[in-house]
């Protein structure tokens, strides 16, 4: 059994040019997804390309109130960015729930973004607040809707080539507030049974003007729920709209049924989760308006 | 923290040095056994059954053995032939033909995981790649996980040479059931129709790991002469030889056991799985092998504690008076006769006094791997049945669940479930304690409910060696035979330092190769501190005792004439009264005058006593999600004398912890295919340290007079009564009644939300 090629570039082009090359080969982040993949022998890719070595590839970017977010960025370091965490909590706090303080010292939202789980955590929060993506290939750069690159478990809409250099989070919205919360048997060292990120925006009286509700682990991929926004949207988020809004959830949720979680159990979180979580982000709107 | 005060009667018993091994263990020094390696070492691998029964019909090791840098492949046919033959080393019995099959399966496989074939190789890589060009004909036949199927009509069954033991007469079929053991006497029924208030109820456990973190390992040596050597860590070095050199046809003094640190056992370390394997790896290859399964394979092929579905009924009169229990059980054995049946009759209902009892257990064989003991094996399990009941009882009786238990609990003289009276037992002590702690009356907050549980443990004593052996400078070495699990040697030398009254930094202990000291069973059963600590106490006596003939010699006084005083020997007679001699300048002279100074103590301990123990728990369930937090815990447990109550403390936290993994989320998770699930710590679901509050332990200290300084076992009893503490905490705090375990969200959720 040969072992995988190992290579540490230093430009963009460079990764590009290995990926392309070998249509087996995987980009290295922080390896917490594949190098365990690899141990266990569920893939077997022909070369490895760590692309951590890269400048810029590390760190956030602050583009006015805007942020640009390095696809080696560990987790651990979102919470080190003040500005950041108060215009994103949500997203901080989600990137902040995956494995344990170890693991977080290695990952990486790109990386878990691109492992293609529905259970990632990170990425209804990323999606909640309207992240993109910046994708360097052999064609050059696109930015893509972060829920746009998930397509199955495990698969990507990533042509050959492909890597995501970074993840860009718009100016938090005046009167902004995210959430994301997860349910666990455990309290950490655990894969997401249900994950829901909210993002939504209230207006001087309370009342919500936009809202984005997001999915874990209800689907075969992150799901957005339009219909669940939309009824929060206009309201002060009283009862009604709130069991409307949990009602969308639970009629867009369609989970599979494993040793993590039945359907009706599934369906039956998502709808608390997003409730609670809408009220998390509300809070944080109303402190921050 | 919660010991209380010593009355001065003791130097260091009851004081808290740093244990030996500490500063090995925290900086990563200390040699586990996955970290061994001998020169010239092959690596080998096992190849494991992906069916959960079926029959083996050929093994090709052809391509295998034709891989460069294969040594050797070894299959069952390469073990010998064995007579069945009862063997008792580790906490149970075990027959050496079921040992022998399980380490290398020879016709059937009997459970996914199975060890089939196994190869030792130049690396690893060679090793795993050797495996994957074995190929093993298999006609699969059907399998059976749960006992009540297991015992059902039509069922496959797995052993045609078992019928059922403890049935008279011998039944005229095979059958999946084992073994069944029936206890009690009385009126049952009767008592029960005349009771004021009766429950009754079915209540069902899966299979849980021991969650050891060191994964099984070993190293083998085997050499021409016959002779072999075995590095591995255990709870017990000459167990590891008696079951390997039996399953081998050797004789035991060709087979040299070194223990290496072991990272937790919990029971599951009292038995073998690689040693033979690794031992005719070795001899085919005529090269030392080393064998260590992966964290899957520790999931997939080694002990859990059985599951089981257990029925108790329990009546009382209307003063809360118990006058009738009837439980039965059925428990999983998995692939082979386990022993967990018998502990769980004995220990089902032994705390309280009941007039009528009927206790029936069952080992039911089912295509799981073999259940092995893990922490009072068989206790926890119908704990959690009865105290489940307990708790029910209560609440009919308009009885507070305290009292209630105080109520019926033993006490000293009150008869066992054998007949034989109880000794000097702390049961009682432990509910007083438990009533007067701040925890039993603090306020409670919105969702929050308490718990509380009482169970206990038989303990045992049995077979230990201790060498006591001075230095020419006087410092002392006790090498005892017992793997140190949860601090003994710390304990050891306390205890050799309180004979000696001296610093304890001046004494060592250590754990010896079967070579070196005489047989001791395994460190299980919660034993150690109590056996080999009384063989510890024998071998140091006798060192003063020698230590002090010998001042007198070189004094040129009579025997009696002096006297050991704070560490040293004092002069009673003549001018010479009141010089001392220091043990060190005993020993600095003892070649010249009488030899060497040692002593071995080799003893079968009596006297145990069991441990009893009382758990408070509150919860708070989360309505919405059925989510179970356990805001605070306290667990009460008459130690007999803590020894070092660190390590005592730590016991009982850690057996708390475990038994609140069991009763919330740790379960084994079986595909329709009969395979495991969720072979791994990610989804087999052990707490986190955030899953738990501080765990306060609270020594209760109630000596056991047959001890030389008053020990009872302490390890086992703390994970008898957590599983019914947290099901009533969550009942109190939410109103349901949880009857299977475990208690993950889902279930809590579902049981609040019936119409789903
Ligand atoms: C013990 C443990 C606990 C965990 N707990 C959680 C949890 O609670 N929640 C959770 O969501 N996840 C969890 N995970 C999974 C994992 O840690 C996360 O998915 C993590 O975010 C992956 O990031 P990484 O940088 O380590 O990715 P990597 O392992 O480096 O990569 C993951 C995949 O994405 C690809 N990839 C990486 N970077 C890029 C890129 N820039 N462009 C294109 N493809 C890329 C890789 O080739 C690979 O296929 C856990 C893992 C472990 C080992």
């Amino acid at each position: 059994m040969p072992s995988p090629a190992f290579h540490v570039p230093d430009s963009v082009e460079d990764v590009v040019a290995l990926l392309a090359a070998d249509p087996t080969a995987r980009p290295l982040g922080g390896g917490t997804d594949l190098i365990v993949q690899m141990r266990s022998g569920r893939l077997v890719p022909g070369s490895v390309v760590d692309f951590k070595r890269i400048a810029g590839m590390t760190g956030v970017r602050h583009e006015g109130d805007a942020f640009v977010i390095g696809a080696a960025t560990p987790c651990t370091a979102l919470k080190a960015d003040a500005a950041l965490a108060a215009a994103w909590p949500g997203v901080v706090e989600a990137a902040n729930l995956i494995g344990s303080v170890q693991v977080r010292n290695r990952a990486t939202m790109a990386g878990n973004l691109c492992n293609a789980s529905p259970a990632a955590d990170s990425v209804p929060a990323l999606v909640a607040a309207g992240a993109t993506c910046v994708v360097a290939g052999p064609s050059g750069k696109r930015e893509v809707p972060v829920q746009d690159i998930p397509v199955a478990p495990g698969k990507t809409s990533l042509a050959p080539g492909e890597f995501v250099v970074e993840i860009c989070l718009p100016a938090k919205p005046a009167g902004g507030g995210d959430a994301y919360l997860r349910s666990t048997p455990r309290t950490e060292m655990d894969i997401a049974v249900v994950g829901a990120g909210v993002s939504l925006v209230l207006d001087a009286d309370g009342t919500c003007t936009s809202a984005r509700v997001a999915l874990g682990a209800v689907g075969p991929t992150v799901v957005l729920v339009e219909e669940a926004g939309k009824a929060l949207v206009g309201t002060k988020l009283d009862d009604d709209a709130l069991a409307a809004m949990s009602q969308a959830v639970q009629a867009a949720s369609n989970p599979i049924d494993d040793k993590r979680g039945s359907v009706s159990y599934r369906k039956a979180m998502a709808g608390v989760l997003a409730r609670r979580a809408v009220l998390v982000a509300a809070t944080r709107a109303g402190a921050k308006a | 923290m919660n010991a209380p005060e010593q009355m001065k009667q003791f130097r260091h018993v009851g004081t808290r040095p740093v244990r030996p091994d500490g500063v090995d263990k925290v900086t990563g020094r200390a040699l586990y056994s996955p970290d061994f390696k001998a020169p010239g070492m092959l690596w080998g691998a096992i190849l494991r059954s992906p069916h959960p029964h079926a029959r083996i019909i050929a093994i090709d090791t052809r391509q295998a053995e034709a891989l460069a840098g294969v040594k050797a492949v070894a299959t069952g046919r390469d073990l010998p032939t064995l007579e069945s033959l009862v063997m008792h080393v580790g906490e149970g019995a075990s027959d050496i033909v079921d040992v022998s099959h399980n380490c290398l399966a020879l016709d059937k496989v009997l459970y996914e995981g199975h060890a089939v074939a196994a190869v030792a190789a130049t690396s690893p890589e060679i090793a795993r790649e050797a495996l994957a060009l074995i190929e093993v004909e298999y006609e699969e036949l059907p399998f059976v996980l749960g006992v009540e199927e297991a015992l059902a009509e039509g069922a496959p069954i797995l052993h045609d040479n078992v019928f059922t033991k403890g049935v008279d007469p011998k039944p005229d079929k095979p059958s999946n059931a084992a073994m069944r053991v029936e206890m009690g006497g009385g009126d049952v029924e009767g008592a029960l129709a005349s009771a004021a208030a009766t429950v009754t109820g079915r209540y069902s456990l899966e299979p849980v790991h021991q969650g050891y973190i060191e994964p099984h390992a070993c190293v083998a040596s085997w050499n021409g002469d016959g002779q072999a050597q075995i590095w591995t860590s255990s709870q017990g070095h000459f167990s590891v030889r008696a079951l390997t050199a039996s399953v081998l046809a050797m004789p035991q003094a060709d087979i040299r056991v070194t223990p290496l640190e072991i990272g937790g056992g919990f029971g599951g370390k009292t038995t073998i799985y690689l040693e033979p394997v690794a031992m005719v790896l070795s001899k085919k290859s005529g090269r030392p092998v080393r064998l260590a399964m992966t964290r899957e394979e520790v999931f997939r092929a080694t002990g859990p504690a059985p599951g089981a579905v257990i029925d108790v009924r329990l009546g009382a009169a209307a003063d809360g008076t118990l006058v009738a229990a009837d439980v039965e059980f059925l428990y999983h054995s998995g692939a082979y006769t386990a022993n967990d049946a018998g502990a769980g009759v004995s220990s089902a209902i032994g705390h309280y006094r009941i007039a009528n009892t009927r206790v029936v257990g069952v080992e039911v064989l089912c295509n799981r791997p073999a259940a092995k003991a893990y922490r009072a094996p068989g206790a926890p399990q119908v704990n959690f049945a009865v105290e489940s009941a307990m708790d029910e009882l209560a609440g009919k009786l308009g009885i507070d669940p305290l009292e209630l238990r105080l109520k019926n609990a033993v006490v000293e003289g009150d008869p066992q479930t054998t007949g034989l009276p109880w000794g000097r037992i702390g049961y009682v002590e432990c509910l007083e304690a438990a009533k007067a702690h701040p925890h039993w009356s603090a306020p409670l907050g919105p969702n929050q409910g308490r718990g509380i549980a009482g169970g206990y443990w038989g303990n045992y004593g049995g077979p230990s060696t201790v060498n006591v052996s001075v230095a020419e400078d006087g410092t002392v070495t006790v090498a005892t035979g017992s793997p140190d699990i949860g601090g003994s040697r710390a304990s050891m030398a306390i205890m050799a330092a309180e004979v000696l009254d001296i610093p304890y930094e001046r004494v060592r202990a250590v754990v010896a190769d079967t070579a070196s000291i005489g047989v001791s069973m395994v460190t299980g059963g919660s034993r150690t501190t109590f056996a080999t600590g009384m063989a510890t106490v024998q071998a140091a006596e006798e060192v003063k005792r020698i230590l002090c003939e010998r001042a007198a010699r070189i004094w040129g006084v009579a025997a009696d004439q002096v006297e050991w005083r704070s560490g040293e020997v004092t002069c009673l007679d003549g001018e010479k009264q009141g010089q001392v001699m220091s043990a060190a300048a005993i020993a600095g002279r003892s070649f010249h005058s009488g030899g060497p100074i040692a002593a071995v103590a080799a003893l079968s301990a009596k006297g145990w006593l069991p441990g009893f123990g009382v758990h408070i728990c509150d919860t708070e369930v989360d309505p919405e999600t059925g989510h179970v937090k356990i805001v605070r815990y306290t667990a009460i447990q008459d130690v007999g004398i803590a020894i070092h109550p660190d390590y005592v403390e730590g016991q009982i936290q850690g057996g708390a912890a475990q038994g609140i993994g069991w009763a919330l989320n740790e379960a084994y998770i079986y595909s329709k295919d009969g395979k495991l699930d969720n072979a791994g710590f990610l989804d087999y679901r052990m707490p986190v340290a955030s899953d738990l509050p501080m765990i306060e332990a609270v020594l209760v200290e109630v000596p056991n007079p047959s001890h030389p300084y008053g020990v009872k076992g302490v390890g086992e009893v703390p994970i008898v009564p957590p599983l019914a503490a947290v099901a009533n905490a969550i009942h109190a705090a939410a109103g349901v009644r949880l009857r299977d375990l475990p208690m993950a969200p889902d279930r809590v959720y579902a049981a609040l939300h019936p119409e789903g």
